[in-house]
């Protein structure tokens, strides 16, 4: 069978009319003058011979959306943080306590969501840090559990992802968890649907390309949950996943699977050494 | 000289009769990775190969590759290689076995099939991101006239 290479050509092509405001590729994330967030650093040990530096969503936004996550006024993700402060020390269910009452301030839970999803010893399983606030939830407070995603969900965990940000992202890759982040490898690098594509055909060997009028990033989920300009809400990772799997016109997992529990797993962990960014501002 | 004889019947006879000459999906004669008969025995019309390539519910090459010759439509990808000269540098049988299925020139290309309807992981129903009914046929995502259109088009991408 002839083989022709064509990779050269395809690094030469040119973007042409895409007229979008393109990242500045040097442009670094401090937020509201002081908060030092790393975007772009080697990658960790796991990727070797895949990626030699990660990078944050935010370095192939444009220069507007950027600019939006520099300072919290400007950041209409943090309308839903004020929101979830609320929650936090609101007292809910049959045994009338708020998170406040078992977890004191949410500054107290800094550290917690750059180590999410991790392997819950007393329940032997890992857990995304919505399943541990709905553990809570049900068996703490006496009070609904929340749809995964969802309004409060989400809004919590950005709450969880404030506290954290700057710290970086550092999910175990080994240890009981490890058969969860196996799978989620093996989920990220699948293709699926009539497009037949994987994670890594985009974020991986994609990446900085113009995929029509999308800059692709590599997929990170260190700015989670994600304040986008298109549907005006905060999103969740697994909502995420799922746009991006149906995209494949592939039949997709649902938010909260034991799918995309694994593939978070995987996937954050490619981001280990990235700053927590949450909630961050996307288009 | 066969395939001539079927495109004047075609043509004296409606569209109708071409599609029973039609090649399915699965009955592509691949020769290495090149095609050399018509899907349909119809000329491909390039003018709706252009239309095809550039429009994001139909084939929607554009969203990968770019091309001066179609520099007046808005945001080209660049995923794959630009698309000028593509009618020089391949044969149209050549292209004909890219745009039914490219992965039989270049092994894992992230280019899908556009005339393939089996052997998909987890295959939708379109965009919806449901799983594609079992009772419902598989269409490809391009029918075969539109292959021959586009095959058409490329051809002219001459430099
Ligand atoms: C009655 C006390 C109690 C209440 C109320 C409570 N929690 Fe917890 N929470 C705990 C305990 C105890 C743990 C440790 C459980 C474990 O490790 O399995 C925990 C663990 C967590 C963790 C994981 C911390 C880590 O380091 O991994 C998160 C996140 C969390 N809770 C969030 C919440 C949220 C959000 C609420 C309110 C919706 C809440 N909790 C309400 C007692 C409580
Ligand atoms: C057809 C290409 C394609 C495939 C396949 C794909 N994505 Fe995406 N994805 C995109 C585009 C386009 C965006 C929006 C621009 C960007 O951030 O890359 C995006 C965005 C994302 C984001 C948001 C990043 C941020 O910083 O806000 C995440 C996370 C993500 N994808 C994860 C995945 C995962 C996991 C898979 C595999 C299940 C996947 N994607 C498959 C195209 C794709
Ligand atoms: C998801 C991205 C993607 C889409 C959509 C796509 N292609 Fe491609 N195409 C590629 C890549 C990447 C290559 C280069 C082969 C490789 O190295 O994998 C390629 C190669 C080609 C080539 C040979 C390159 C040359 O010019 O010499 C042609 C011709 C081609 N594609 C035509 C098309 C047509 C026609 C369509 C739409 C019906 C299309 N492609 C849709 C990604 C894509």
């Amino acid at each position: 069978m002839k083989m022709k290479l064509l990779h050269g050509i395809a690094a030469a092509a040119l973007a042409l009319g895409a007229g979008t405001a393109m990242a500045d590729e040097d442009a670094e994330l401090v937020i509201n003058g002081d908060l030092e967030i790393v975007t772009k650093t080697d990658a960790p040990a796991h990727l070797e011979g895949a990626v030699g530096e990660i990078m944050s969503g935010w370095r192939f936004r444009d220069s507007t959306t950027q600019v939006m996550q520099m300072d919290d006024f400007d950041n209409p993700g943090m309308i839903f943080v004020d929101d979830a402060r609320d929650m936090w020390a609101t007292a809910e269910g049959s045994e009338g306590k708020s998170c406040m009452d078992c977890h004191g301030e949410p500054e107290d839970m800094a550290g917690v969501k750059p180590v999410y999803p991790k392997w819950n010893e007393a329940a032997g399983e890992v857990r995304t840090l919505q399943m541990q606030m709905n553990d809570c939830r049900e068996n703490r407070m006496g009070a609904e559990t929340w749809k995964y995603d969802a309004g409060d969900a989400v809004a919590m965990e950005a709450l969880l992802a404030s506290v954290s940000r700057g710290m970086p992202v550092n999910v175990a890759t080994d240890g009981p968890g490890q058969s969860t982040w196996e799978q989620g490898k093996e989920l990220y690098y699948t293709r699926t649907g009539q497009l037949d594509l994987s994670c890594a055909s985009c974020h991986e060997l994609n990446y900085g390309n113009m995929i029509r009028a999308d800059h692709l990033s590599q997929g990170q989920v260190n700015g989670f949950p994600t304040y986008r300009l298109k549907n005006t809400k905060l999103n969740g990772i697994h909502s995420r996943f799922k746009g991006c799997v149906r995209d494949t016109r592939a039949e997709t997992f649902s938010a909260g699977s034991p799918e995309f529990v694994a593939l978070e797993m995987y996937v954050a962990s490619r981001g280990n050494g990235l700053s927590v960014e949450g909630p961050s501002v996307r288009n | 000289m066969k395939r001539t004889t079927i495109a004047l019947a075609a043509f004296a006879l409606g569209t109708g009769m071409a599609f029973a000459d039609t090649v399915a999906p699965g009955n592509v004669a691949f020769d290495g990775y090149e095609v050399a008969e018509s899907l349909t025995g119809t000329p491909g019309d390039p003018e709706k190969g252009r239309e095809i390539m550039t429009n994001k519910s139909e084939g929607n090459c554009i969203s990968c590759h770019a091309a001066e010759a179609y520099a007046d439509v808005p945001f080209h990808g660049e995923v794959g290689p630009m698309l000028d000269g593509a009618g020089d540098r391949w044969s149209e049988a050549e292209l004909r076995g890219l745009v039914v299925n490219a992965k039989m020139a270049f092994e894992g290309t992230v280019m899908p099939a556009f005339y393939k309807t089996e052997g998909f992981n987890r295959l939708g129903d379109g965009f919806t991101g449901k799983a594609h009914p079992e009772d419902k046929p598989v269409e490809p995502l391009l029918n075969a006239q539109q292959v021959e259109d586009v095959v058409a088009y490329l051809k002219t991408l001459t430099e």
